[in-house]
């Protein structure tokens, strides 16, 4: 069973997600049972069938925004943002967005080419779920590598896991 | 200067850590070659053509003499027993191994220093004015706003991967001698009518391949919404700057797809919901910051020392060195001395272990232990006593420091170029020293007067030829390194970019291509006319004609 990190620990995790292989389409695309995450394009073809399932959400390919499923938050199950390369960051700008601009509090996945060293900042853009590819790490490298979710244990800056930057979450010293 | 305290130096501390653990794994064969990259540049690492290259941090360009005899011993210990100064002030080490990176940082963080962000595809270090504090024209002292902008921009987790480097410069005096118009975010620090403090801010300007001038996207920023302003644009950018080709990944391509009103429109329409948010500053944070940068206790002396002026008179060559090396000070009887990292025969910009120790020493003896670093890859000992300067002078022309060329045609601006950068085209080093070696005669370098010429192995442009006021940049011709010569472009309030003056030349030509331009200028300039304004009253055509028009001949006299 594929393992994840969920809430800064490591689960089992049964979720599949779904991609479009040439020659489906969204209307047709056979999807099987179990918790799921479809493409953008297979949910705007069938939101209503597949809200009724109650264990399905959305991900949101790179160039996909924040914005085209804000109206639809409050009936998926999940929501995936894919990173297609981890050098692509625009997945860090729409996950705090889906946080921060439409308010949304349900599990928020990272997947893709989802790699420990961005671990940290994957979480502090408000994903709880984060996917790595799938046999890329054995359990004792993902088991060190939660440890790397507090690499820098003092940001600066807010971000949407702590809004409030140092200057307002310590006191600090002024120059001797 | 500012000053760790304990959370910045944790930062700094659980930073090493990290990359030493990146580095371990990379080297166990648990990161593959692609994934290590990105995490090496951001720690300033490259690999080069001999060696890697690490690029350490001097933030807005300012240190210690402590940092500075650190610097030495990296030099000594791990490296060739030299470093380079860049132009976004910074220092390269050119030969460390890769195995000992992890521990130089170490020892680095120990006087507090860093390599953070000083490549990759994310904020960089953000550059300044080398007078600030000290300068007579300045506004507002620009340190304090550089120092929050970059804690604000350390490790920031939203824009660890942006499509592309983003750079920074803020400047707060009346001449702009930071180069904000060729930034992708160019500050400049200002009052409005009524008194109060903010920002003007440019967007979209670079050097590089498309070499363009920043746009004005706000007139006036109030200081406490700048981070959240820049966190707007940087959003924008993050999420629709190009990622398909990296030529075009610049911020200044997205404004210039977009205009900049629809440009201004969409970081408007994202400012909105974040202004006013947790990431407002507050006044006890700038307090906080700018009381590391209040004024050294500066004794009350006279405007003008007597001995001082008795040496100048005195001493021709202590003078000639005063008139350019030496600048004004806003604070009578002092005065701020540049040291000159461009003597003939040394690569521009670099300065040996030795040296930096010297420096090290005078800093501590005359300028309250702090040096600046230029992005015209000088050194500024900001804050030295009139009295002492023929002393100093005396001690700097010892250690090859006091070349007196400030601002003259042997001040060249290049990077390392083909001798050492593996993105070169064509070597920089070799072209300025043949530039210097010609113009050795100091008489006709003051004749010929201010001057920038500025020297790049690459479109990359690290050496800002687009803006000097001759631009030379290597180009690759069927695997030949070829030079290509450009005149009028300006840095500061008139900044421009320079004119192609035609087809390219060989290494071997380019110091009798600038004896031409140069000949040009002296020939049709009239009274205090600097090169830069002859070339704005003429156009290029005079100056193109005397060159292309004088090789010709002498190529038909050598094939005749």
């Amino acid at each position: 069973m594929a393992k994840v990190i969920r809430n800064r620990s490591i689960v089992d995790d049964t979720r599949q997600t779904v991609r479009l292989a040439e020659g489906e389409t969204p209307e047709g695309v056979a999807l099987p049972t179990g918790p799921l995450l479809v493409p953008l394009a297979v949910w705007q073809a069938r939101a209503d069938e597949l809200a009724a399932r109650g264990d399905v959400g959305v991900w949101l390919a790179a160039g996909e925004g924040a914005e085209a499923i804000a109206a639809e938050l409050p009936r998926l199950a999940a929501v995936g943002v894919h990173f297609p390369a981890f050098t692509d960051g625009r997945g860090y700008s729409t996950a705090a967005l889906l946080r921060t601009r439409y308010g949304y509090t349900g599990e928020l996945r990272a997947i893709g080419d989802v790699l420990r060293d961005q671990f940290q900042a994957y979480v502090r853009c408000g994903f709880d779920t984060l996917q790595p590819p799938e046999g890329r790490y054995s359990d004792e490298q993902l088991q060190a590598a939660l440890a790397s979710l507090g690499d820098i244990s003092t940001p600066y800056q807010g971000a949407v896991d702590e809004p409030r930057p140092l200057w307002l979450r310590a006191q600090r010293g002024v120059a001797a | 200067m500012y000053r760790y305290d304990a959370y910045d130096q944790r930062a700094v501390d659980e930073r090493v850590a990290q990359f030493r653990d990146q580095t371990r794994r990379y080297l166990a064969g648990e990161l593959t070659e692609d994934e290590y990259r990105p995490l090496r540049l951001q720690n300033g690492l490259y690999i080069q053509r001999h060696a890697p290259m690490l690029r350490i941090a001097v933030p807005y360009g300012l240190f210690s003499s402590a940092q500075l005899r650190m610097l030495a011993h990296v030099a000594r210990t791990y490296d060739k027993g030299y470093g380079h100064f860049t132009t976004r002030q910074n220092i390269q080490f050119n030969w460390p191994a890769l195995e000992d990176v992890p521990e130089i940082l170490a020892q680095l963080a120990t006087v507090q220093m860093h390599a953070i962000q000083t490549s990759g595809n994310c904020i960089r270090n953000i550059t300044s004015d080398a007078f600030a504090g000290v300068a007579g024209d300045e506004r507002i002292d620009p340190r304090p706003w550089c120092e929050i902008l970059r804690q604000w921009s350390s490790f920031h987790p939203e824009f660890a991967h942006l499509p592309r480097k983003f750079k920074f410069a803020v400047n707060g005096a009346e001449e702009d001698r930071a180069v904000i118009q060729a930034h992708d975010i160019g500050l400049d620090v200002i009052r409005n009518e009524a008194g109060e403090i903010g920002f003007r801010v440019l967007v979209g300007g670079g050097l590089g391949r498309t070499p363009i001038i920043g746009e004005q996207i706000a007139g006036f920023v109030p200081w406490q919404h700048i981070v959240t302003y820049c966190e707007s644009i940087l959003r924008v950018y993050n999420l629709h700057g190009r990622r398909d080709n990296k030529y075009k990944a610049r911020i200044k391509i997205l404004v210039k797809a977009l205009g900049i009103e629809e440009f201004r429109r969409q970081v408007e329409a994202e400012w909105a919901h974040v202004k006013n948010g947790p990431s407002t500053l507050t006044e006890a944070e700038v307090a906080r910051v700018a009381a590391h940068f209040v004024d050294p206790a500066y004794e009350t002396l006279p405007a003008h020392d007597a001995a001082y002026a008795e040496a100048l008179a005195d001493n021709k060559p202590f003078a000639a060195w005063a008139r350019r090396n030496v600048r004004a000070h806003k604070v009578p009887g002092y005065a701020s001395v540049v040291l000159s990292l461009k003597k003939t025969g040394v690569p521009p910009g670099d300065i040996s272990a030795e040296q930096m120790e010297l420096v090290a020493e005078l800093a501590d003896a005359h300028s309250y232990g702090e040096v600046r670093a230029t992005h015209q890859q000088n050194l500024v000992l900001a804050d030295v006593r009139q009295s002492e300067l023929f002393k100093l002078w005396q001690t700097l022309r010892d250690a090859g420091l006091a070349t007196p060329n400030i601002g003259l045609l042997t001040d060249i601006i290049a990077c390392p170029g083909g001798d050492y950068c593996a993105l070169a085209n064509a070597k920089s080093i070799p072209i300025a020293q043949a530039i210097q070696e010609r113009f050795d005669d100091l008489d006709y370098l003051y004749e010929i007067g201010d001057i920038d010429l500025n020297i790049s192995g690459c479109m990359n442009a690290c050496g800002h030829h687009h803006v000097g006021h001759i631009g030379v940049l290597g180009v690759d011709k069927n695997g030949e390194e070829w030079y290509q010569v450009t005149v009028g472009g300006a840095q500061g309030n008139q900044a421009s970019l320079g004119k192609v003056i035609g087809p390219s030349f060989a290494a071997h030509e380019m110091a009798d291509v600038v004896s031409s331009l140069i000949e040009t200028y002296v020939e049709n300039r009239h009274e205090d006319e600097r090169f830069i304004d002859t070339v704005r009253r003429l156009g290029i055509e005079p100056f193109k004609t005397n060159v292309y028009g004088k090789r010709q001949q002498e190529r038909k006299v050598a094939h005749g």
